[in-house]
């Protein structure tokens, strides 16, 4: 399975995308489960980064645990919840508040 | 210090307003990422794992006060509290945002700071020896030539597009601390029979994924020569350093693949052109330059030898800070002081908004506003007055920054890694952290001596693994994060580069072997004042290899 990812424009900050927009966290990223899918999402990141709203667009690796999407990478994982040294920071401090 | 001239300011002033014209055009849509790339990266911007990430110069690792005052200004309002000192004396911000840099830049301006020529293929900022115009054995402070190089290399317009990045690092001692022969150039300032003053230059030096330590290719070129000598370098470098291929395009690999006599004779050659041309450096120019570099007025303070003789006796903490992280000064009244950013299990190289501006005071107050950044990734007071230690080492531990680690094992360089770092194949930050704390007894750590552990991410050593005495690789394999070690490395006047010594460790193994290493070293050291690279010399990797992975033979 695949997922959509990049970072945002303005700010940097990790996103994905989700039900028809960008999401600050990954857990309910939109999954491309066959090749038209991902298709469909490669489409919709390249328009992202040529209208200017991202850049870094990848295609990752996924799968879903226990209803929440999770990237497969450590990479991604880490990308996916902030640095592993430091749980204040990142997209985990806010999951942790 | 250098202060900025009028021309200076001018250029940096030019380069926010510049820098922030683009960023406005980006963020409008007006450029592309393609057309962006290239004109952030000029100006520090890289865009990281979560964010971006702003690297600022630090030229030759000096500031002042007010300068770190700043960082830890734009540490609180623009980033998360806290910012990274890196190993080529800079620092990083790990979470500005795109639109939020040019406020940045022209902060730091108003501070004579800049990002300019932090990245990109282009001559980088110099480095010099942290305890440049203290220490007691250089001939001549460094960083009035590191200043010289960098008028000369800021926005150089033939040497702007390099084939790759181009690194310098000068010192003026024997005993190096600055790693010059890791370097693409390594200037060592000494002086001749004569009494004056010149370099041996090396080139060809590096690490990254082809370690090569450099080549001396002059034993001694007078300081007039110093920017015509580097131009023919430089040109040489820039007309036949190879661009087809990214991995071989440093100075290394030219000096490596043409051969170090051929590369003097070329370079040589290049130089006649212009060794009695303009480049020439007036001694006037050089004496002027110098001026800013000027030594603070150090008087006399005999009452230090006795307050810290009666402070030793009142506090071990005291005591042992000042056997670890004091050294002598070439003013017998004073010492230069290594403000450790590596406590027990904290992030190596960072400091908090609070710390920086603490520190900034503390040099204000006690060090004549005079700081480095080391390469090691540490602050230091170059010069404090023995009488003021013990004030210095309260207001340090008032802030959490007086661990008295300095060069001990738990004084680890490492890169960001994959935490942070887009191009990181595995952390390296939580092995540094895990290893400092199986170290933590300063006792344990005094036993075991000097020894210098250094951790990279990736293949690109921007943690110097290769020139660790005990190096750690982090790379990724089948998924999971492996890290191989070097043993035998060092970055000082004799550079080697570490010999890997056997199969990598899982991030659960990679302490116990650290141990493992450090215990056999101990074993078998001739006596307490064998440090760990000069025993390695001696026995070499076997005694390491069989306590490492005997086991496994066996068992197999």
């Amino acid at each position: 399975m695949k997922i959509l990812t990049a970072n945002r424009l303005g700010d940097g900050i990790a996103v994905w995308y989700a039900h028809g927009g960008w999401a600050e966290t990954v857990d309910h990223a939109d999954l491309a489960q066959d090749k038209a899918a991902e298709d469909r999402l490669e489409a919709i990141g390249a328009k992202a980064h040529a209208d200017n709203e991202v850049v870094d667009v990848n295609l990752i690796d996924a799968e879903v645990v226990d209803g929440i999407v999770e990237p497969v990478r450590l990479r991604e994982k880490i990308r996916a919840a902030g640095p592993t040294i430091r749980n204040d920071l990142g997209k985990q401090a806010a999951r942790a508040a | 210090m250098y202060r900025y001239d009028e021309f200076d300011h001018d250029f940096v002033q030019a380069r926010v307003a510049e820098f922030s014209d683009q960023v406005e055009r980006r963020l409008s849509g007006e450029i592309t990422e393609d057309q962006f790339r290239p004109l952030r990266l000029m100006n520090g911007v890289y865009l990281q794992l979560h964010a971006y990430m702003l690297r600022i110069a630090v030229p030759y690792g000096t500031l002042n006060g007010k300068q770190l005052r700043m960082l830890g200004h734009i540490a609180r309002k623009y980033d998360k509290g806290y910012g990274h000192f890196t190993t080529r004396q800079n620092i990083q911000f790990n979470w500005p945002a795109l639109s939020d840099i040019p406020a940045i830049l022209a902060d730091l301006a108003s501070v004579e700071m800049h990002a300019i020529q932090t990245s990109g293929n282009c001559i980088r900022n110099v480095t010099a020896d942290h305890f440049a115009g203290a220490a007691a054995d250089e001939v001549a402070d460094p960083r009035p030539y590191a200043e010289i190089l960098r008028q000369w290399s800021s926005v150089h317009p033939e040497f702007s597009f390099l084939p790759r990045k181009f690194k310098i690092a000068v010192t003026g001692a024997e005993r190096d601390r600055a790693a010059i022969q890791t370097h693409d150039i390594g200037l060592h300032l000494k002086k001749n029979a004569a009494g004056e003053l010149g370099f041996a230059v090396y080139v060809g030096g590096g690490q990254g994924r082809t370690p090569m330590v450099a080549r001396k290719i002059r034993d001694f070129l007078p300081e007039a020569d110093l920017l015509s000598y580097c131009t023919a370098i430089l040109r040489v470098y820039n007309l036949y350093g190879r661009r087809d291929n990214k991995y071989k395009a440093r100075i290394k690999i030219l000096v490596h693949e043409t051969g170090a006599e051929e590369i003097t004779r070329q370079v040589d050659a290049e130089w006649q052109e212009l060794k009695d041309a303009e480049q020439k450096l007036p001694e006037a120019d050089i004496r002027a330059i110098e001026a800013y570099f000027a030594p603070p007025a150090l008087t006399g303070r005999p009452d230090g030898d006795t307050a810290v003789k009666v402070a030793r006796l009142d506090s071990k903490g005291f005591s042992d800070w000042l056997d670890q992280n004091v050294v002598t000064h070439r003013h017998p009244d004073y010492a230069a002081v290594t403000i450790t950013l590596k406590g027990i299990g904290e992030v190596p190289g960072d400091a908090t908004d609070s710390q920086m501006e603490a520190v900034a005071d503390i040099a204000e107050k006690y060090a004549f506003d005079e700081l480095r950044v080391s390469h090691e990734q540490n602050l230091i007071l170059p010069h404090v007055a023995r009488a003021d230690l013990k004030t210095v080492y309260d207001a340090l531990v008032d802030i959490g920054l007086a661990t008295a680690n300095s060069n001990l094992i738990s004084d680890i360089i490492s890169c960001p890694g994959l935490d942070y770092c887009a191009l990181a194949t595995a952390r390296s930050i939580p092995i540094a952290q895990e290893i400092s704390q199986r170290f933590a007894s300063l006792e344990r750590q005094r036993e075991i001596g000097e020894l210098k552990l250094k951790i990279s991410g990736c293949i690109n050593a921007c943690g110097h693994h290769h020139v660790g005495h005990i190096g750690i690789l982090g790379v990724e394999k089948k998924g999971s994060e492996l890290y191989q070690v070097t043993l035998g490395g060092s970055a000082d006047e004799n550079t080697s580069v570490g010999e890997i010594i056997g199969r990598g460790f899982s991030s659960e193994e990679i302490t116990d072997a650290i141990e493992t290493i450090v215990d056999t070293y101990l074993g078998l050291r001739l006596n307490p004042h064998e440090i760990f690279i000069d025993a390695y010399r001696r026995v070499g990797p076997a005694p390491f290899k069989e306590a490492l992975y005997a086991g496994e033979a066996k068992a197999a």
